[in-house]
């Protein structure tokens, strides 16, 4: 492996780290369930697809990375639906969300 | 017939990327095997549900995905600042966007990329409407200003 693709990789997984990180601290900093999930959003999003990208620079061209992508597709196509499917039963139960001025919830949640 | 022999490819290729076995001709029978029972079955199963879902990968999509990929880290950054921002100005909105998508495979790249947006997520779909948290009033205004929705029913029926 080039030193270059080592460097790339390091870079890349750090920058991921921090994401992660900053999404773990969100989510312990946040008020309520509904903000919560938008920190767990930048964990899913830009921290993990960071994190494989490096791994992908450590992978090379093998089926390491091939199945990197895998991961990288799947996690990007079933992360959304996970967090709205946690969203919705939150919501459905009439869990009531932090700071939403009273207008924007139905009449039944005010 | 065709659609069981470009299933039967994919998950052949499928096969062979996971497992990295090119060569031992037993394991390379018994993963044949395998895909023509995944075949069989999901033949069988179509018969009875009949809503066949199938993603069509074209150019428009890729582009979608790119331009979806720029707005993610975009996203992220200002979520990333929000949380760090030792004031922490939330001002969390629930509002409701209209779904102009023909499909419901439309529909759903709509939802998904809401929700994979940090600081938006789908909570809610009502008919032809979706029920959107928004973590910041800015945030609420991207969405409804925005053009993604415009994006995804470009992309068309697929």
């Amino acid at each position: 492996m080039s030193l270059l693709a080592a460097i790339l990789a390091g870079m890349f997984l750090a920058a991921g780290a921090i994401f992660v990180l900053i999404g773990s601290f969100g989510l312990w900093r946040l008020p309520d369930f509904y903000t919560r999930l938008h920190a767990a959003g930048i964990t899913d999003t830009l921290g993990l697809s960071l994190m494989l990208v490096g791994m992908m620079f450590l992978g090379g061209w093998t089926l390491v990375t091939v199945k990197l992508v895998f991961i990288m597709l799947l996690i990007l196509l079933t992360s959304p639906t996970a967090t709205h499917a946690v969203a919705n039963a939150a919501y459905t139960v009439g869990l009531r969300p932090f700071g939403v001025p009273p207008e924007d919830l139905a009449e039944k949640d005010r | 017939m065709l659609h069981a022999l470009v299933m039967g490819t994919s998950l052949a290729v499928f096969w062979l990327l996971l497992s990295g076995y090119f060569t031992s001709s037993l394991l390379l029978s018994l993963g044949a095997l395998s895909v023509v029972v995944t075949v069989y079955l999901a033949l069988r199963a179509d018969k009875h549900d009949g809503e066949r879902v199938a993603l069509r990968v074209d150019p428009p999509l890729v582009r979608y995905w790119i331009w979806l990929v720029i707005e993610i880290v975009k996203a992220n950054i200002d979520v990333a600042k929000l949380i760090l921002s030792p004031t922490m100005a939330l001002s969390p909105r629930m509002v409701r966007v209209k779904a102009t998508q023909p499909t419901d495979v439309g529909v759903v790249i709509y939802a998904n990329s809401i929700t994979l947006t940090p600081g938006t997520v789908t909570v809610d779909i009502d008919d032809d409407e979706f029920v959107v948290h928004a973590i910041t009033q800015a945030m609420a205004d991207g969405l409804t200003d925005g053009d993604m929705g415009d994006r995804v029913t470009a992309l068309g029926a697929r």
